[in-house]
């Protein structure tokens, strides 16, 4: 407390971290300096790139730029096929491209108004729910390192190589699926899938307390985090955030509950979010927290599926699957749950064309990062790394 | 939950928000169609966009305090460049409605609502970028994901790649 009465006579410069004032500086004088963050740096998580005007060691605004990796998604959708565009979906979110291949299968099926078949939903859910805890341990091991941690990291990347496997299984693929297509699957899950699945579940369970007891009981951890980029929760609604970041801020929206889709109402599970006891409510532990929350709530998921889950007996995934895509001329705006946030896709079609006529992608990395310039403002350098860190970003799908 | 009920309510729900604003704005804005699939109603008075945007954002009634996406769309046949904005009342009353707003292809603009939802400043950013409108009074018109000095508006359907960017030869 005494350095908060100095604060007022000038000439420190104090800095807030978690509950204690930092005096960082005392009786100096700086010079802005412009320090350019990436588009090589490894705390960026891909190629981005942060003009940063520093004053000392205090961030006074950090600006983002983008595009190094525009591949122009939506330019490409307007010449080829509806069905066509679903491996470009994978290569956006490549963390969750499953998830991001579901989200426009749920776009294009609304606008041709297609009933799925319900064995379809189940396998579309599980597999989804794998690749969301697959994503979110990326996220979480990554963050780990940002900040220093470097076991919980190995941890996190030996168990996705389990889910990874077990995509592979199922799709061919270990990242780049093309699996959902619209109106069905690409094939049904191999004899023994389910099992597979269950036995993951089993050996998992400990493994996530386990990383939880690692890192976000661990003391370091908990100090760089908590109370660093507080985000209230109606500026994070202002600023478009969902998913975790939204939930974060303490916000309980989520749209498998919100605005359900696929066979999300009839599964039970909750919507974490922060309570405030451990973390401070919209800041950089909190964001964590709600991610390693979900892990949980994804496997409860994917043993309510493979319980309900109706037999093979004759079905094809590819009944439902149409031999021509073309809907009705229209527009629609379709979305999904993805572990980063809403991903939806806006697709006009002119009723005639077998491609859209515009088809955008509302990336949810694209708008969790657009909040950044206000986030890091009066940040210190190494909080500016937890910051962007707990964005948990994917540049494939910031610039599509 | 039944699917069909659902929509419904969601359609009935998107008519009484678009009845309170057609109350405010009048002919400003265009009737309401309720489609099946997104819901919407045209800005026919563009200059009025931002003060309808902040009486969605503000009115009691309303409450659009999400914004879910803004597009940018090529109308050639109109001649015309537009947004599609997609609303939501997040966590207040959950209904949806969709604004569109047009604007002339050549040297047009629209007013900038990067005031009223803070994740329209990069939104129309790109849709900048693509299509080439203008938004007044926007805070930092930039193109955002191509670089600075590009030459022309990707998105738009008479787009014409250029032949070299920086001694790079661009069409492949």
């Amino acid at each position: 407390m005494q350095e908060l009465e100095m604060a007022g006579q000038g000439s420190l410069r104090l800095s807030r971290k978690s509950d204690t004032i930092v005096v960082l500086e005392k009786d100096l004088s700086t010079e802005q300096m412009v320090l350019s963050m990436g588009p090589q740096h490894p705390s960026t998580h891909g190629v981005l790139r942060l003009e940063c005007l520093t004053d000392g060691e205090v961030v006074t605004e950090a600006e983002p730029y983008l595009g190094y990796l525009h591949r122009c998604f939506e330019k490409h959708c307007e010449h080829v096929d509806y069905p066509a565009i679903v491996p470009y979906t994978d290569r956006m979110d490549y963390l969750a491209g499953i998830n991001s291949e579901m989200a426009y299968c749920i776009a294009v099926e609304k606008l041709l108004d297609l009933e799925i078949p319900r064995r379809v939903e189940f396998i579309r859910v599980i597999v989804s729910e794998l690749n969301r805890i697959a994503s979110h341990l990326v996220a979480i091991g990554t963050y780990a390192i940002d900040l220093g941690a470097f076991t919980p990291f190995l941890f996190c990347f030996r168990d996705r190589e389990h889910i990874l496997n077990m995509l592979e299984w199922a799709t061919g693929a270990r990242m780049l699926y093309n699996y959902i297509w619209v109106g069905g699957l690409a094939y049904d899950v191999p004899a023994g899938f389910n099992e597979r699945v269950l036995e993951f579940v089993n050996y998992f369970r400990p493994k996530a307390l386990e990383l939880q007891q690692l890192l976000t009981e661990n003391e370091i951890f908990v100090k760089r985090t908590k109370g660093i980029g507080i985000m209230p929760a109606d500026v994070a609604i202002n600023y478009g955030w969902s998913g975790p970041m939204l939930r974060g801020s303490g916000v309980q929206w989520d749209i498998r509950r919100n605005d359900p889709y696929s066979i999300y109402p009839e599964l039970d599970f909750a919507v974490p979010v922060p309570d405030g006891k451990l973390s401070v409510v919209g800041d950089c532990l909190s964001r964590h927290l709600v991610r390693a929350l979900e892990i949980e709530e994804s496997l409860k998921i994917i043993e309510q599926c493979i319980d309900k889950m109706p037999g093979t007996q004759g079905f094809d995934p590819r009944s439902a699957v149409p031999k021509r895509v073309r809907p009705k001329a229209g527009e629609v705006y379709g979305r999904a749950e993805n572990p980063r946030g809403e991903l939806g896709f806006y697709i006009q079609s002119d009723g005639k064309s077998t491609s859209p006529l515009r088809c955008k992608a509302r990336s949810s990395c694209f708008v969790n990062l657009s909040a950044m310039k206000d986030l890091s403002r009066g940040q210190l350098i190494p909080d500016l790394v937890a910051i962007i860190g707990s964005l948990d970003i994917v540049l494939g799908e910031v610039d599509r | 939950m039944e699917e069909g009920k659902v929509l419904s309510n969601a359609a009935q729900e998107s008519g009484a928000a678009y009845a309170v604003i057609h109350e405010k704005f009048g002919e400003a804005i265009s009737a309401f169609d309720d489609n099946a699939t997104m819901p919407f109603f045209e800005v026919l008075d563009t200059a009025l966009w931002t003060d309808i945007a902040l009486f969605m954002r503000d009115h009691p009634k309303l409450k659009f305090n999400y914004m879910a996406c803004l597009s940018g769309v090529d109308y050639p046949e109109e001649g015309k460049l537009g947004l599609v904005a997609n609303l939501e009342s997040l966590g207040v009353f959950g209904h949806k409605l969709a604004v569109k707003v047009k604007c002339p292809r050549e040297g047009g603009s629209i007013p900038s609502v990067a005031g009223v939802w803070h994740t329209a400043n990069w939104h129309e950013r790109e849709a900048y970028d693509m299509l080439g409108m203008l938004f007044e009074g926007h805070p930092d018109m930039r193109r955002i994901l191509c670089p600075d000095d590009w030459e022309g508006w990707p998105l738009r359907k008479d787009y014409k790649v250029q032949e070299s960017y920086h001694g790079i030869k661009v069409p492949y």
